[in-house]
């Protein structure tokens, strides 16, 4: 994995906080994101990682706390802020009224370039989208992948130093999640820095190098994807069910053969180093369940440890 | 660490730049889907001011002339004339106000794109204040064009109707503006405004007669509304409608006045919904 360690750092924050009358959105928050890296928020809806990602791309202001954004505090110095980023919304907000090239225009113009500049820079972003076929038709038109894609160019006209996606992929069928993780890794890959929320665990993998666990506007924990596996759960995890009747009733007999499970509704997790061999063990203890199945620890099984609660309830 | 895609913001986005000329990006923008309805928005922009000018101006006009020689010592179309522009002025200036505010901040939410940019909440609404007055100024002279064409301009000054029309349409829109920025439920809106607001004021604002031969109890609906503020103006421009010196200074303070609490209030709820 790259090492980002030495490379100036583009985002500080302290103790940052934010409040609506009583309450509390993000609750006193230090991290640091370094140029070139891919810095994730993961957390279920309402963590307060969108609110995290507003302040950051100053268009709202802090309760109390210190952060600077390219070394600017962004409540004195937003628009040169803004000048820096490329932010994807969490709803795609295009102008449905224009077409996809215009759309790409009229936004470049929002940052003061030239129209010449902007016009080379279309074709570029076209092709990067996917979208050089659709470049002169009207955005209503679009599927919800390729305003995803238009929405992450549109934010890319400028060439920003932090490209921000706020759960870029919520909504999207499976083929276009993973178009756009194709996307997103190609810019990570020429040194984009990248800013993502998300309530994936799957896509927090795929794309960050290092993560905040955020639950109820606090930092659970913060690590590499792999690092938190390794501190939080074990290598693998064993699943099994015994039928929702039974399952609550045979979890202590489970809990003495390792060191951790977690009793779902549906389901008990297992966890242990090596899963097969435990579930070897349940057999020949003639403890038969209905279904199990071995997989390796994820970052759900952070989640599920750090909270007590799944990411997506 | 590779670095072969150009991350050249720190060169290519001139901040201070932004700060004097964002607004004119928004309406850049803005105009360019106005572009798009170009051929409707002429027809709209052709096709009224030619409706009322041949009933009213003309059919109600020949009446009036005929058994009362014209309103305020002119032929009825010149009376009318300065009165139907200034409510196609404020009436276009509304539209261009309202519908994209509503678009911006509920419908398409592209207000809040803009608000990711250098570009800031109050450039936002000045922005969409410049194209709705390029709207209006291309639909007034449209409208100047055919009552030149019926004979409404007794003189070369009747064309002064079409910048005292503009300075009423940038008074009207700003206050509108304002107001459309703070509208959180749209079902209604436009219904609200054209029945109760626009209406009224196209009917007592002195448009057809002048407001003095209303009863007392009704004027006051002529001296709230910036139309009959601006008709007024444009009448004495346009043949000499006798007015004093103090009334030239108040009908223009009144639009003045509302231009410039329009616009403050206008950028200031453009800044609060941009920031919740």
């Amino acid at each position: 994995m790259e090492d980002f360690s030495q490379n100036p750092v583009l985002i500080q924050a302290k103790g940052l906080s934010k409040r609506y009358g009583e309450f509390v959105a993000v609750a006193g928050i230090d991290f640091e994101v370094k140029k070139g890296e891919s810095f994730g928020f993961l957390g279920p809806n309402g963590a307060g990682k969108s609110t995290t990602m507003r302040i950051i791309a100053a268009t709202l202001n802090r309760s109390s706390g210190e952060i600077t954004i390219l070394g600017k505090d962004p409540e004195k110095y937003g628009p040169e802020i803004k000048a820096h980023l490329g932010v994807v919304p969490q709803t795609d907000n295009l102008d449905n009224n224009l077409t996809v090239e215009e759309n790409l225009f009229v936004y470049g113009r929002y940052f003061g370039l030239s129209k010449k500049f902007i016009n080379g820079k279309i074709e570029e972003l076209l092709d990067f989208a996917q979208l050089v076929e659709k470049r002169s038709v009207k955005v209503e038109t679009l599927s919800g992948g390729m305003k995803r894609r238009l929405t992450i160019a549109r934010a890319l006209v400028s060439e920003p130093e932090i490209l921000m996606l706020d759960e870029p992929t919520t909504g999207l069928d499976p083929q276009a999640r993973h178009i756009l993780w194709d996307r997103l890794f190609r810019l990570k890959e020429q040194g984009v820095t990248l800013l993502i929320t998300t309530h994936y665990m799957d896509e927090a993998e795929q794309l960050c190098d290092r993560l905040m666990v955020m639950d109820k506007g606090l930092i659970m924990a913060e690590d590499s994807p792999a690092g938190l596996i390794k501190k939080y759960s074990t290598r693998e995890v064993l699943e099994v069910r015994f039928g929702s009747d039974r399952n609550a009733t045979i979890a202590p007999e489970l809990q003495k053969l390792v060191e951790r499970i977690e009793v779902l509704p549906d389901r008990i997790l297992m966890y242990a180093d090596d899963g097969e061999a435990i579930l070897h063990l349940l057999k020949e203890k003639g403890m038969h369940p209905i279904t199990s199945l071995v997989r390796r620890s994820s970052l759900e099984d952070v989640f599920l440890r750090l909270t007590g609660r799944t990411l997506i309830d | 660490m590779s670095n072969n895609l150009r991350q050249g913001s720190l060169h290519i986005v001139n901040v201070s730049r932004i700060r004097k000329r964002g607004a004119l990006s928004i309406s850049e923008g803005r105009i360019r889907v106005m572009i798009k309805w170009f051929w409707s928005n002429l027809a709209s922009a052709a096709l009224s001011p030619t409706l009322y000018l041949l009933s009213i101006g003309i059919g109600v006009g020949k009446l009036i002339n005929t058994h009362s020689g014209g309103v305020d010592g002119v032929k009825y179309l010149t009376f009318l004339a300065p009165a139907l522009l200034a409510t196609a002025a404020i009436q276009n200036a509304m539209d261009e106000a309202v519908f994209p505010t509503l678009d911006g901040f509920k419908w398409s939410k592209s207000f809040f794109a803009m608000n990711a940019t250098p570009i800031s909440s109050s450039q936002i609404a000045d922005g969409i204040l410049i194209a709705a007055l390029v709207r209006t100024f291309f639909s007034v002279t449209i409208y100047g064009c055919a009552i030149y064409f019926f004979g409404g301009f007794s003189s070369l000054r009747g064309w002064l109707a079409i910048p005292t029309a503009l300075f009423a349409a940038a008074a009207f829109g700003a206050f509108i503006l304002g107001i459309a920025a703070a509208t959180k439920n749209d079902d209604s809106f436009f219904m609200i405004l054209g029945r109760f607001v626009m209406m009224p004021l196209f009917l007592f604002s002195g448009t057809f007669y002048q407001l003095a031969t209303m009863p007392i109890y009704l004027r006051w609906i002529g001296w709230i509304s910036p139309l009959w503020h601006a008709t007024e103006l444009s009448r004495y421009f346009t043949y000499g409608h006798r007015l004093s010196g103090v009334m030239v200074l108040v009908h223009a303070g009144f639009l003045i006045a509302m231009f410039i609490f329009g616009l403050h209030n206008a950028r200031k709820q453009f800044t609060k919904r941009l920031s919740k």
